[in-house]
């Protein structure tokens, strides 16, 4: 059951992560619901079993998405554009067609891995202090 | 467009987070950190020349224009202060090299030292209230970590008294924002004061800019400073040096910022901040005198400059605010080395109370007449760094005829030469306590960084020409906002 609620819980993530764009959600929101299904999985079985199944260190993850949000803002300056400029290409593509392609969705994603990355080391650091 | 604006910020920020994946290699680190700081030291200094050939440099993030986004304005005022934060806090980082323990680097003390300095530069320079509010968090999230990384009793508990006091103030700050917003509709602050200007300062906005004055107070320790001197007496010494040095001339910064960019038409506001500035010189010094524990003493000096400076924005006039600024780098520089001296007397002792040390001079001289140079300079004699600036600020004060202010702000440097001169002859004149057998050897490389701060409160002090170009420039800004504001909102102002 917790296993279909957690991806129940993945994709609504995903799904708020991409409507940002243009709709209510983004990297922000999208994050914390993508955070709340691993927190499920912490509750539901314990620490040990989860990290067998996600082998990497949250603090991490939190700094790579701090990483890929500061870099899109400082990738800008290459192409010689204000920091924290953002393009997009409307690009043809097989399955979805027309789609736009921006880099606002690469900054978004570091938001939300830092989200990701900070709401668990939280839990995480709670529940270790009884030690 | 001036990309260069952002690096002072951006870079601590980038390398900071790179060195969290580079958490064994301490020494990348390190040097990473190190070379950081020198760097945007030296991107702060050329854009401290460029503004002075060619004016105010703005910076809109993603090309929105203001009011409608958000915004790096480096005027240079700021950027000054930007400048001294990064040399001072390089210096800072050789002496956390050589005193801070292998186990609290390795909990990525180095990334925090890193947010915390992007943090203070980008309060230093962003021309957007919301952003003003990001920039403290950045600064106070990391300053939380640093105060408690070690975990001991004393870090603990002052701590959580440092939390609760800035979480309440981050909160009336968030209230104050909100009420701004609501009435004035707008955050960008060049656009705030237009509008401020526009509508007439009336009794609504006056509350709220003395919301916004409670609110700095509490950061920089305007008569609200009775969380400082614990929190700022509990961590490590390098950080205590960093504290002492960077956090409460934000606080300062921002109190600048609004009185005189934002809320400028009221009078009454200065002569609140000309009281408020008395009673924390007053009670700064008793608190100084009052005090037998030396960190605790170097604690209150810090309320004392606080109120010192304060004056300067009290007074108001072109004068003073050039002193202000002088003395604002002079306090920056001289309380990181007084912070750093204090701290390696408790460290080589083992004891924190001057009455219980003495003759440390005999055992470590340089300790003592570095000791010696940064009393007279933090009192303000010449020819060193404190000496220019209080003379501008009395000026300033002469100039108003607020002799009230002039008179206690001079007394107060008594008060600072009185207290320091007591942990002087006490604890460097005397009998020596400690035998040459257990005399804790002085390491060269915890010697360099003090050298090198006294370096430069004695280039300060003499070398004050230098400066004067770009005090001038930053007096200038703080007394014509037009300037700032024809520089965010362009010529045509609505």
């Amino acid at each position: 059951m917790t296993k279909i609620v957690f991806f129940i819980i993945l994709t609504f993530g995903v799904e708020l992560f991409l409507s940002g764009h243009n709709n209510p959600g983004g990297g922000f929101i999208g994050g914390l619901v993508l955070s709340s299904a691993f927190v499920l999985l912490y509750l539901v079985y314990d620490i040990e079993t989860v990290h067998r199944g996600t082998p990497f260190d949250f603090k991490r993850v939190a700094a790579f998405g701090v990483l890929l949000a500061v870099g899109t803002g400082m990738l800008s300056l290459l192409f010689g554009d204000s920091f924290l400029s953002q393009t997009t290409w409307l690009v043809d593509l097989p399955v979805f067609g027309e789609t736009e392609l921006g880099t606002m969705t690469i900054f978004e994603a570091g938001v939300a891995l830092t989200v990701l990355g900070v709401v668990v080391t939280i839990i995480l650091g709670i529940s270790e202090d009884v030690e | 467009m001036n990309n260069i604006l952002v690096l002072p910020m951006i870079l601590p920020v980038l390398v900071g987070v790179m060195l969290v994946f580079l958490r064994p290699y301490i020494r990348v680190q390190r040097v990473l950190s190190v070379l950081t700081m020198i760097a945007s030291a030296a991107v702060a200094a050329y854009c401290l020349q460029h503004i002075h050939l060619n004016g105010i440099m703005r910076l809109d993030f993603g090309d929105w224009l203001p009011p409608h986004g958000i915004l790096f304005v480096g005027d240079s005022f700021a950027m000054l202060l930007v400048l001294v934060a990064c040399v001072v806090s390089s210096i800072i980082l050789l002496y956390a090299f050589a005193t801070t323990g292998i186990e609290t680097e390795v909990m990525f003390f180095y990334p925090f030292f890193l947010f915390l300095v992007a943090g203070v530069n980008g309060s230093f320079l962003t021309g957007d209230l919301f952003n003003l509010f990001v920039c403290f968090e950045v600064m106070l999230l990391a300053s939380y970590v640093l105060l408690t990384l070690g975990g001991r009793k004393t870090q603990l508990k002052e701590g959580i008294t440092y939390v609760l006091i800035n979480v309440l103030a981050s909160w009336f700050f968030l209230l104050g924002i909100a009420y701004v917003y609501g009435v004035l509709g707008t955050l960008n602050m060049a656009h705030i004061a237009v509008r401020v200007a526009e509508t007439g300062q009336g009794p609504l906005l006056t509350l709220i800019a003395i919301i916004f004055l409670i609110v700095f107070s509490l950061k920089a320790g305007l008569l609200l400073y009775f969380w400082l001197p614990g929190s700022y007496s509990a961590p490590p010494i390098a950080v205590a040096a960093l504290f002492g040095a960077l956090l409460t001339k934000v606080g300062i910064y921002a109190l600048y910022r609004m009185f005189t960019l934002i809320f400028i038409h009221d009078p009454i506001i200065y002569k609140i901040i000309g009281v408020l500035a008395i009673v924390t010189m007053i009670a700064g010094c008793l608190g100084a005198i009052a005090y037998s524990d030396i960190r605790q003493i170097v604690s209150y000096n810090v309320i004392i400059s606080v109120g010192f400076v304060l004056t300067g924005l009290a007074v108001a006039t072109n004068t003073a605010f050039q002193g202000a600024s002088y003395y604002l780098i002079h306090d920056m520089v001289s309380k990181a080395l007084l912070f750093l001296l204090a701290g390696t007397v408790v460290y080589l002792t083992g004891r924190s109370k001057f009455n219980e040390i003495s003759g440390l001079i005999r055992n470590y001289p340089l300790v003592g007449w570095l000791f010696f140079l940064t009393m007279l300079a933090v009192s303000g004699i010449p020819p060193f760094s404190g000496f220019i600036g209080k003379v501008y600020i009395g000026l300033g004060a002469i100039e108003t005829g607020s002799y009230v202010l002039l008179a206690v702000s001079f007394l107060s440097g008594i008060g600072v030469l009185y207290s320091l001169l007591r942990i002087f002859l006490n604890s460097f004149w005397g009998e020596t306590i400690i035998s040459e057998d257990d005399q804790k050897p002085f390491q060269k490389k915890v010697g360099l960084p003090l050298v090198l701060l006294a370096i430069l409160v004695v280039g300060l002090g003499i070398g004050a020409e230098l400066l004067s170009p770009y005090i001038e420039d930053a007096a200038n800004a703080l007394t014509n906002p037009e300037q700032y504001i024809r520089a965010v909102m362009g010529d045509d102002l609505e």
